[in-house]
């Protein structure tokens, strides 16, 4: 009987939030246009890879030795430079951002360097950092294998000492490209601004129309009305998920060496957590704009900023480590790109699920302590 | 004169009544100020590429003495952590799917024979690609060491070539120092845009706007009394960012502060004309809301605040040209890092000018004519 009446209750319920989500287009842009949008942008817009850098080159020394460490940078693949006949000129190209670096042949480079004493001089465009510093690598690998092959041609006689050869291998993206970690974390994101954001105005919009205490004088019980918020927002989360599960395999050749049902699963669990996450701050404002405030401040940006997505946190101080630990979305973010690009790595995948059902279960418990059929 | 004196009045009584319905509720205080002095100090430490620790395991075949002096290089740039010494080859899986070690030196067996007979020995290094950035900046910093290693076994004092790099506007090239700079513009526009996007919406959903309308306020001057309150705000923002830049990470600054306030004011008044705007359009609070977020992610991602505009395919690269964060957080960064004066600005400003332009009057004019 009680069942009976239950599973009626709810199922009209779910129907009334349906409609009301479907009801307007914002919601739905939200839901499915921002995620389509998102991939688009990460996929084929944001890139951290450097290629073709241009580098401004000065040769004061006119020998054919120092017209050659052009050829030298040339080689490659990361750099493309050019000569300019004037230091001048070449700054003036730095000031404006045209270039990330210069590279000054001094005038007497090639007599220095039979002495085995030469120097280059390197300007590097400080003002994107990341970027600079991966300019500076290359520029510097390029000019030091310059300098090998030159020393391999002038002294191939007297006895060779051997060299270290560094051979690369970089596992789990043999594409060596950042779409390969950026596009699984933005299912973190797509979720995280789906379950947190969207639900976090549902709440808070009934509390503020005054539409709750409405329902309070129904049969209806507040378990309930959290379930039936629940249900529309969590298929439309799907929706975002299977989007972005198929242009990862279909446009951008994400390969998915772990198991798809761990992922869907654990998914799943992510976006209850994340619903949980929306519907306690909702509960707990019961006022749009701080909500869509708390959201965004809470849980949105983090997941960009400190959850691992675009920052190695292997890099940050202590503090901001352990505030990153604090997130959900940090868990779900190993767990996904491990997910993808290693395979199944059952250690991690039982930790930060059982982490991540932890959250579930205490957040959706917290939004349920919060809505009591009460009036202030 | 009395017309004018007139018009301030009203103007007056209208970004009175504006300020306090944002300021009333201490919650919304709170939420203006806080989170954005929280955000500038979290992200300010978060938001680095700079690799300071790298683990790393050893799977050493050869044993030998040249194996042991170029693993103590490594070791002595402080930035280098041995975690596992390995003894097979399996155990290299196990430590990276563990992500216990960002990268694996394999020296094999004979790499002591051939370093001895003057041969390359090739030295194998393993890296997690699974964030590519983190380990391409690792393997360019074993490759330094390692041609530094090859200079010494040559017999060179010093290495034949010296690269002798100088960074300018940023010399230890911390990416904090660009990224603060940037979040000046970024976080401010957060709250802005919402503030006023929903400023308009409130009154629609609430049914006061009519009222509104029929004072003798023409829509010009409402759009002008909605427009102060969020600048003020977003300025005042800028400004709590700017403080925690200077002092609390002791960024030094370039430029001078009222050039960096001319473009910030521009910038502001920028996002506020695009925040009206929404606002006209939408009918509800939570439209408003979903609408402004909507347009704020692509906006903060093709900013170039976490990665540059100059990766970004050509197309794109035009595109963020309408990108209104963008140019204020190039203006910022040229004046705080770069020292830029106000007349090499104008390729930021003007975009910026425009964008208000445009913005401000398609506001006042939605006010009235909204499409039902």
């Amino acid at each position: 009987m009680s069942a009976a009446g239950f599973a009626r209750r709810l199922a009209s319920l779910v129907r009334k939030e349906t409609r009301q989500l479907l009801r307007d287009r914002a919601n739905l842009m939200i839901g499915i246009g921002l995620p389509i949008v998102l991939i688009l942008i990460f996929g084929y817009g944001l890139s951290l890879d450097v290629r073709n850098a241009p580098v401004v080159v000065v040769l004061d020394d006119t020998s054919p030795t120092a017209h050659d460490v052009l050829a030298g940078l040339a080689l490659s693949p990361y750099l493309s430079p050019q000569v300019v006949p004037t230091l001048r000129e070449a700054r003036r190209r730095m000031a404006d951002r045209e270039v990330d670096a210069l590279v000054h042949v001094p005038a007497d480079f090639s007599r220095r360097l039979a002495a085995g004493e030469a120097q280059v001089q390197v300007l590097l465009q400080g003002a994107d950092a990341s970027r600079a510093t991966i300019v500076r690598g290359y520029v510097a690998g390029a000019l030091g294998q310059w300098a090998r092959r030159q020393a391999d041609r002038a002294g191939a006689a007297d006895g060779a000492s051997g060299t270290v050869e560094v051979v690369e291998r970089i596992w789990f993206n043999a594409a060596n490209t950042s779409t390969w970690y950026l596009v699984p974390g933005l299912i973190v994101l797509i979720m995280t601004l789906v379950g947190a954001f969207l639900t976090a105005l549902v709440m808070a919009r009934e509390w503020e129309r005054g539409t709750l205490e409405a329902l309070f004088v129904t049969p209806v019980r507040p378990t309930e009305i959290l379930l039936a918020k629940i249900v529309p927002y969590f298929v439309v989360g799907l929706i975002g998920l299977t989007l972005c599960l198929v242009a990862a395999r279909v446009l951008f050749d994400v390969p998915l060496h772990g198991s798809l049902l761990v992922l869907l699963l654990a998914s799943m669990l992510y976006l209850l957590v994340a619903l949980g996450i929306g519907l306690v701050i909702s509960s707990v404002t019961r006022n749009q704009f701080l909500a869509s405030q708390v959201a965004l401040i809470a849980s949105f940006l983090p997941a960009l900023m400190l959850s691992g997505f675009l920052f190695d946190l292997r890099n940050v101080p202590f503090l901001v480590r352990a505030v990153g630990a604090v997130l959900p979305a940090t868990y779900f973010m190993e767990l996904i790109k491990s997910l993808f690009l290693t395979g199944n790595h059952w250690p991690l995948i039982a930790r930060n699920c059982a982490i991540l059902a932890g959250y579930a279960v205490v957040l959706l418990g917290l939004a349920r302590a919060v809505t009591r059929k009460r009036l202030d | 004169m009395t017309v004018l004196v007139d018009l301030l009045r009203r103007l007056g009584a209208l970004c009175r009544k504006e300020l306090l319905a944002i300021l009333k509720d201490p919650a919304n205080r709170v939420i203006l100020i806080v989170p954005v002095i929280v955000q500038s100090l979290l992200f300010g430490y978060a938001a680095t590429y700079d690799l300071t620790d790298v683990p790393y395991a050893v799977l050493d075949q050869s044993r030998g003495g040249a194996s042991t002096g170029l693993l103590a290089r490594l070791d002595g740039t402080g930035v280098f952590r041995r975690v596992a010494n390995l003894h097979a080859q399996p155990q290299i899986a196990a430590v990276i799917d563990a992500r216990e070690a960002l990268l694996v030196l394999q020296f094999g067996a004979d790499f002591e024979r051939r370093l001895a007979l003057g041969e390359a020995a090739p030295l194998q290094v393993i890296l997690d690609g699974r964030n590519s950035t983190t380990a391409g900046q690792a393997a360019a910093h074993v490759g330094a060491i390692v041609a530094d290693y090859n200079a010494a076994l040559a017999g060179h004092a010093r290495p034949p070539l010296i690269v002798e790099a100088r960074a300018w506007y940023n010399p230890n090239l911390e990416t904090r120092w660009n990224i603060l700079p940037g979040l000046i513009a970024a976080l401010s526009m957060l709250q802005t845009l919402m503030l006023s996007a929903l400023s308009v919406a409130r009154e629609r959903e609430q049914g006061t706007f009519d009222q509104l309308l029929v004072t003798p306020l023409t829509p010009l001057e409402i759009m002008v009394g909605k427009a102060i309150p969020p600048i003020l705000i977003g300025l005042v923002q800028s400004s709590l960012i700017l403080l925690v830049a200077l002092y609390w990470f002791g960024i030094p600054m370039a430029g001078s502060v009222l050039t960096l306030y001319a473009g910030l004011l521009m910038f502001t008044v920028a996002s506020v004309g695009i925040g009206l705007s929404i606002s006209a359009l939408s009918a509800t609070m939570q439209q408003a809301m979903l609408y402004t977020f909507v347009l704020m992610m692509p906006l903060m991602l093709l900013s170039g605040l976490a990665t540059p505009v100059r990766n970004m395919p050509d197309a794109l690269q035009v595109a963020t040209l309408a990108n209104p964060l963008r140019h204020a957080i190039d203006l910022v960064q040229r004046v705080y890092l770069e020292g830029a004066a106000l007349s090499a600005l104008w390729h930021d400003l003007l975009p910026l000018a425009i964008t208000a332009a445009i913005t401000l009057p398609l506001a006042a004019w939605l006010f009235r004519h909204r499409l039902a």
